[in-house]
């Protein structure tokens, strides 16, 4: 299925949204560790950089008849790959922005990304910063590199949501995406039958961004 | 290599055969050529011209340790003084005379036509030649070969084939030598091999290869821990020493500096530990190159290094377990390869001529571990590697005929290259008329997807900008790629591949479609959809995922009672092999690498420059093997050290015959086209 726009539904007493959701950040901060916990649930020490970018669906609860399905860009952090990055949040609806709270040069990436992102992206994205490897100054509290309350007060200032996150242990990484869904416009679109696909009355693939192709994407 | 004046009849004999054998490629040829105009076979010539050795330039005298004679590529280490009634053609080398003087006498080479009683050629004619009286003894091994499974051949057997040893034979022991040098090859072959040796080992039952340790061979003794890692250097370098100690214990290493000396990547030690080395190394190198007589290799000890230089890069392998140089070459530049698939060649030029100072570390950030585990593959042993050859999943020809219409039919616009591809070995290929794709370019995204796991273990589907430098090395191509696991039964469409929880490489299938767009991920994404929908629909998943469950079938599967252990069989046209399964006989790591050291030294023989080698027979103490090489194939196949030679050459035979009949199904021809 093509990537969808955001989409809400209303049948009967369920709504059901989908959502296009990027990561980003410097390499080596746990993004694909985060999405990794996020969509499978599992953790894995030794993990090898991403080559490209990794595409993966996961769909949360956030009421008993509210549905969110997140399409998520998994992107790898390299400097090579960041001509490609636009072609990743163009038309993304929420965006994960994370840096490595015990390298402090993760956070400024962190910072030029989310200038990018008010810049480049889709106005209405929703940004969340996540500071990723809580687990490693929960038992060496000297690694810490970056404070939780001058990350938080940038947070605030540039209007993002805000989390320390651990991938391993999992602290707060369902609250990080339940709090994008809950933040996520579920009522922007009509009321329609989850199930109806191409047949209701929206067509659903006008965002996708493979249709975009023909009609001369930005050429960088 | 020569074969000695006694058996110029016998030569002469093989001759005869090769010319035969010649007669028969033009059918051969005809048959790929009114298949779909196949352009894997532009591959072929490309190929040869590798393995004729580096067409670079400057490579006519080496700085390495002999004369300057023109085929010093291959670094030969000087031959023993001959007769003079040898042929022209062998370089007349000094000295080295000393070390073994009463080897001279003995006879040399292996070719004989009473190696093989029967040939038969891949268009179904044969050649049979007149053999000494073991004919009918071996006729009679084979046949209670058959019926009784795993026999001993006959002590008369052995006592007949004796004479021909002593007369004929070319004893070979794998050697830790550069590469084929005669000399070496011969002194533990003979001796071990003498009468008494052989009445003792024929009280054996039947030996597989390699099952006797040999003790005077301690080359891989440290093999188990050639993949180990090596911390890193400690702050106040207290562990240094240590840490270099097992630095030298590997066998293998790999290094990649810029021409300014700037490390770029080693296999193993950190940054800290091997600086010193890659100064030394690159002073050494820079010193040739200033004299513009640039180092080719050379040998320490045990040890041979062989260097490689790519523009602004050198390229170092460092082995201790025996490859030859252009293997190493071989392998150097497929390091290059990935470097080249990672930045582009453009980039690496413009990064270095902007300044020549490049770290190019940060740009390669990140593909570490696909180099390593290229590295890896080499020093492990990769016949697809040595052969430079992709193998197939053997399936039927109609059900290949049906994947491949099924991939055609769900074809978008935007896809240039779809691959189906199952634990390394390819099911079906769709591709465009114009373009072939190149095995190189397949090894590296084979690498990439089944012997690095970043890409597996994302769990999701990927989307990935690589350079295959054989398809153009100017650009990227974008590449999809979601896995299937072959114990995945039934398939829920909605659940995405994962990959996470996966058993092995050998079981998983990947569908690869490439595109030269990098907006197209959807297309493709919808592509692949509709392909897995279609493929499970008409049954063909099925059929993949029972013939991957199933892997290799065993030499024994192929060929009933065959002494055979293990063979490699790759079709020249087709730039493709097949071989039966590693298991039972060499399923652990250093038993399959002392197999393929095997078959890199067969390989190495008859491939070395100006060697006309067709057929190489060796026997060494804990195995016998059998190289054969015509236009349209190459072979090379080993059994246990008491297997007769007749069984050996009787099972080759039959191998070919196997391959003859199941060629469209051990191969794909041609492919799909659009």
């Amino acid at each position: 299925m093509a990537a969808r726009g955001p989409a809400g539904t209303r049948g009967g007493s369920t709504r059901f949204a989908q959502f296009k959701l990027v990561l980003l950040g410097e390499s080596a901060v746990g993004k694909s560790s985060l999405v990794l916990r996020f969509v499978k649930d599992q953790f894995d020490d030794f993990r090898e950089s991403t080559i490209g970018a990794a595409f993966l669906t996961q769909t949360i609860s956030l009421d008993d008849n509210t549905t969110v399905k997140f399409e998520i860009w998994d992107t790898a952090g390299q400097e090579r790959y960041k001509s490609l990055a636009p072609m990743y949040y163009r038309n993304a609806n929420c965006a994960v922005v994370v840096y490595d709270i015990t390298q402090a040069s993760s956070l400024d990436k962190a910072k030029q990304w989310v200038k990018e992102l008010q810049r480049q992206a889709n106005e209405n994205i929703i940004i969340a910063l996540a500071g990723n490897k809580l687990d490693l100054v929960a038992s060496h509290p000297d690694k810490r590199a970056i404070q939780t309350a001058d990350a938080e007060a940038y947070a605030r200032e540039a209007g993002l949501l805000f989390f320390e996150t651990s991938a391993k242990t999992s602290e707060n990484v369902r609250e990080l995406f339940t709090s994008i869904a809950k933040k996520l416009p579920l009522d922007q679109a009509g009321p329609r039958n989850p199930r109806a696909g191409g047949r209701g009355g929206v067509e659903l693939r006008s965002e996708a961004p493979g249709t975009n192709a023909n009609g001369g994407p930005c050429g960088c | 290599m020569g074969t000695s004046p006694d058996f110029s009849s016998a030569s002469t004999h093989f001759h005869d055969r090769v010319y035969a054998a010649d007669d028969t490629t033009p059918t051969v040829q005809a048959t790929s050529k009114n298949g779909t105009s196949d352009s894997m076979t532009g591959n072929r010539g490309k190929d040869a011209s590798k393995r004729a050795g580096d067409t670079r330039p400057a490579t006519s005298s080496s700085a390495g340790t002999t004369g300057d004679h023109d085929e010093e590529e291959e670094q030969r280490p000087p031959l023993p003084p001959r007769p003079s009634l040898l042929q022209a053609d062998l370089p007349s080398a000094p000295s080295a005379s000393t070390m073994r003087p009463a080897l001279q006498a003995k006879p040399t080479t292996a070719i004989s036509s009473v190696d093989i009683q029967t040939l038969s050629f891949p268009d179904g004619t044969r050649g049979t030649f007149s053999t000494p009286a073991s004919r009918t003894v071996s006729e009679a091994v084979s046949i209670s070969a058959i019926s009784g499974g795993q026999s001993t051949p006959s002590r008369k057997g052995r006592n007949g084939s004796d004479i021909d040893d002593a007369t004929s034979l070319m004893s070979y022991a794998p050697t830790l030598r550069a590469n084929g040098d005669l000399a070496s090859l011969l002194d533990e072959g003979l001796s071990s091999q003498s009468p008494a040796w052989k009445l003792l080992s024929t009280q054996a039952e039947t030996v597989n290869p390699f099952e006797k340790v040999d003790y005077e061979d301690l080359s891989l003794v440290d093999f188990d821990h050639e993949f180990d890692e090596i911390e890193a250097v400690d702050q106040k370098g207290g562990n240094e020493e240590e840490l270099l100690l097992q630095w030298k214990s590997k066998l293998k290493h790999y290094l990649i500096l810029s021409s300014a000396g700037k490390p770029i990547y080693s296999r193993h030690g950190d940054q800290n530990l091997i600086n010193g080395y890659i100064g030394i190394i690159q002073t050494i190198i820079s010193f040739f190159q200033g004299s513009k007589d640039p180092l080719m290799g050379f040998t320490a000890g045990k040890t041979r290094f062989v260097v490689s230089t790519d523009g602004p890069l050198y390229f170092v392998a460092i082995s201790r377990i025996g490859e030859s140089d252009a293997q190493l070459r071989s392998q150097l530049e497929a390091l290059y390869m990935q470097i080249l698939s990672t930045l582009t060649l453009p980039t690496l030029t413009h990064l270095f001529t902007n300044r020549p100072n490049t770290d190019l570390r940060r740009p390669l950030e990140g593909t570490e571990t696909l180099l390593s585990s290229l590295a890896d593959t080499f020093t492990k042993g990769s016949p697809s590697a040595l052969l430079s050859a992709l193998e197939c999943l053997k399936i039927r020809k109609s059900q290949r005929h049906v994947i491949n219409n099924t991939l055609l039919k769900a074809r978008t616009e935007k896809l240039l290259y779809g691959l189906i591809v199952a634990g390394g070995r390819l099911v079906s290929v769709v591709r465009p008329k114009r373009h072939s794709l190149h095995p190189s370019d397949l090894q590296l995204i084979f690498n990439m997807l089944f012997e690095a796991g970043s890409v597996k273990a994302g769990g999701g589907e990927n989307w990935i900008p690589v350079c295959l430098p054989g398809f153009n090395n100017r650009g990227y191509l974008y590449m999809y790629v979601s896995f299937l696991s072959a114990f995945d039964d039934g398939g829920d469409l909605d659940e995405r591949p994962s990959t996470a929880h996966s058993t092995s490489r050998e079981d998983e299938i990947a569908i690869l479609l490439i595109s030269a767009d990098k907006e197209s991920f959807f297309e493709l994404k919808q592509m692949r959809d509709d392909l897995v929908k279609q493929l499970e629909k008409n049954g063909s998943m099925e059929i993949i995922k029972t013939a991957v469950r199933q892997g290799r079938p065993s030499a024994t599967d192929i060929v009933p009672g065959t002494q055979l252990k293990h063979f490699l069989y790759k079709s020249r046209a087709n730039v493709q092999f097949t071989m039966p399964s590693f298991s039972p006989h060499f399923s652990n790591l250093l038993a399959r690498r002392r197999l393929m050291t095997l078959y890199h030294n067969l390989h190495a023989s008859t491939h070395a420059k100006h060697s006309h080698l067709k057929v190489l027979h060796c026997v060494s103490r804990d195995s016998i093997s059998l190289a054969w090489t015509t236009p349209v194939f190459e072979f090379y196949c080993v059994a246990g050290p008491n297997a007769s030679r007749a069984g050996l050459a009787q099972g080759a035979n039959k191998v070919i015959q196997w391959v003859k009949r199941e060629e469209e199904r051990v191969f794909i021809i041609g492919g799909a086209v659009f």
